[in-house]
């Protein structure tokens, strides 16, 4: 079984329109979204979903004004500025709370308590394209390592089941938890970026994330024609690197158009984009099924 | 007044905007770069860097000739940082979080602070504004920390400078967008009109609109998809405070690093009034002190 994921580091640059049509054209797979936080792959494959659970992780303090005595020692313990005072007595800001249980552990009046914090809700659904792993975070609320790490366990768990041999995963943008959860046991991680400083900067980022990890790592260029001499400092990059370009794609509005009509782009008639698009593919599977 | 450039979802434009509301901004001000997964702001702005310091987390260190292998540490521990067996005690830095708790319970005072590195911490000049940026440490996996402290600068800065601030923040939703914009003035939400881009803005607004900060809109890329975020914006009083055309020659301009505000007259008038339109923003939503006859 081979798990491969899209990522990128810059946001934007194609991962979810990549990984929609590489479903599309991967037989005998599992699709995961492991962007927990803006997940959009469900909108270009409009899942029906057989499974919903919630996702609960961590723990919140919430003081009981009855029986706080207003000592204050919380807020003096408090590394993260969550406990704040005013005329009504003290009380904890969720959003700054990281769940830590000191002021919970050290309040002397025990006027603290430490509920479970609901994050989320992951689902499995089924789509015409295959079975669908994917999950929304509560905008604002955190912990999608953790999350990321439930939807890949459930993943293989379906891969077994199934007999499926590959999880296809879509990422998330940037080079922290989410992103370092999504890379564990992961065989592939191709990374789409764009020919933009930004594009290169990040590429160069989540490229020494990957190797700081040991993920075999390779490239697709997307929107190669914005700017040539960007692309090929990349290429360069690569080659410096022997990271493998998978292939270098134009600036096609298709994929925009695919996205409005809720396709995948390989499924639109075909363009230079979608065939040099599904010849990355073949050269994705190669290379995914090389790799010990 | 601090402003914080947002989106939701990734490549949509926060720093196209930033820049460009930098280079119009006028007056005194501080470029930030929040996003220290993948700061690319100083990308764009070109700044001289004057100074830089190596941001740490204070992890737990422990002497093991004073432990006593009570557990309490690893009992309290949230973050599977400590784990005490009967004769052995181990920590895993990279999981702490930096809370203390395991220094603060230890009844043998076995356990001291030790450094744990996150990122880079750099400031400088930008043209006429200042500029700061923070970025995380390949392998660290937790970003606010990173970010509490470019912010604790940032207050810094600006109390030594006086003025505004613009920060770019990272994309997403979870904690660390959350930590980018929670001590923001206004946040501005930048979007383009697609479904991914409207999904991901519905996801913005929604962790955002309970801070009850101004915010108002920019829609990047106008033209290209649908036009359900300006129905979406009509729906929740959000004001469009600019549109940027879909236009190739501004998506090539960005993809040689060009400042956007300064491609041509008609795209410096835009981001001149999105500055005006962020001001007045701020303004008619700033809560009111009490007026005294």
């Amino acid at each position: 079984m081979r798990e491969i994921v899209i990522i990128s580091g810059k946001g934007g640059t194609g991962k979810t329109s990549l990984t929609g049509a590489f479903a599309h054209l991967a037989a005998n797979k599992i699709i995961c979204d492991l962007d927990v936080d803006a997940p959009d792959l469900h909108l270009l494959l409009r899942p029906a979903r057989e499974r919903e659970e919630e996702f609960h992780s961590g723990h919140e303090a919430r003081i009981d004004p009855e029986r706080c005595d207003r000592c204050g020692l919380c807020a003096s313990m408090c590394q993260f500025g969550a406990v704040r005072e005013d005329q009504q007595g003290f009380t904890v800001d969720p959003l700054r709370c990281e769940g830590c249980k000191v002021c919970v552990a050290f309040c002397p009046a025990e006027a603290i308590r430490f509920p479970e914090k609901h994050c989320g809700q992951w689902y499995v659904s089924s789509t015409r394209l295959g079975p669908l792993v994917h999950a929304q975070l509560i905008p604002g609320a955190e912990n999608s390592g953790r999350l990321v790490m439930v939807l890949k366990q459930q993943a293989r768990e379906l891969a077994k089941d199934r007999g499926a041999g590959l999880i296809l995963c879509d990422g998330a943008p940037g080079i922290g938890c989410p992103v370092i959860s999504s890379l564990s046991g992961t065989h592939l991680a191709v990374a789409v970026t764009e020919p933009t400083p930004s594009g290169r900067h990040d590429l160069e980022r989540v490229a020494g994330l990957c190797g700081y990890f040991q993920t075999a790592f390779a490239v697709i260029i997307n929107k190669c024609d914005l700017n040539p001499d960007e692309a090929a400092r990349i290429e360069a990059f690569c080659r410096d690197w022997s990271y493998p370009v998978l292939a270098r794609l134009p600036h096609d509005p298709i994929v925009t158009r695919a996205m409005i009509q809720g396709l995948v782009v390989t499924e639109l008639p075909e363009t230079d984009f979608s065939r040099a698009l599904r010849q990355s593919w073949t050269r994705v599977e190669e290379l995914a099924n090389r790799i010990g | 007044m601090i402003v914080s450039v947002a989106s939701g979802k990734g490549g949509t434009g926060k720093t196209t905007v930033a820049a460009s509301l930098a280079a119009v901004w006028g007056g005194s001000l501080l470029a930030v770069d929040l996003d220290v997964e993948e700061p690319n702001l100083h990308l764009f702005l070109h700044p001289s860097i004057e100074g830089n310091e190596t941001a740490h987390m204070t992890v737990p260190v422990v002497d093991e000739a004073r432990c006593t292998y009570c557990r309490a540490c690893s009992d309290l521990c949230q973050f599977k940082a400590i784990s005490v067996m009967p004769q052995l005690i181990l920590t895993f830095p990279e999981m702490c979080h930096g809370c203390g708790g395991c220094m603060a319970i230890c009844p043998e005072k076995a356990i001291s602070p030790g450094q744990r590195e996150l990122g880079e911490i750099s400031w400088g000049e930008a043209g006429t504004a200042g500029f700061l940026m923070g970025r995380l440490r390949i392998g660290e996996a937790m970003s606010p920390p990173l970010m509490r402290q470019v912010k604790a600068k940032l207050n810094q800065m600006i109390a030594a400078r006086g003025g505004d601030a613009i920060i770019d923040a990272p994309p997403g939703v979870s904690c660390p967008a959350v930590n980018a914009v929670i001590d923001s003035d206004v946040i501005i939400l930048v979007t383009e009109p697609t479904p991914f881009g409207f999904y991901d803005f519905k996801l913005a607004w929604e962790a955002f609109a309970p801070f009850g900060k101004p915010m108002g809109t920019v829609v990047n890329r106008a033209g290209l998809g649908t036009d359900d975020i300006y129905r979406f914006c009509r729906d929740k009083r959000l004001p469009i405070l600019a549109e940027i055309p879909f236009d190739r020659v501004i998506a090539e301009a960005y993809a040689h690093g060009r400042i956007i505000a300064e491609v041509s007259p008609e795209l410096r008038e835009t981001f001149v009034s999105l500055r005006g339109k962020i001001r007045d923003l701020a303004e008619c939503c700033r809560p009111r002190e009490a007026v005294h006859a």
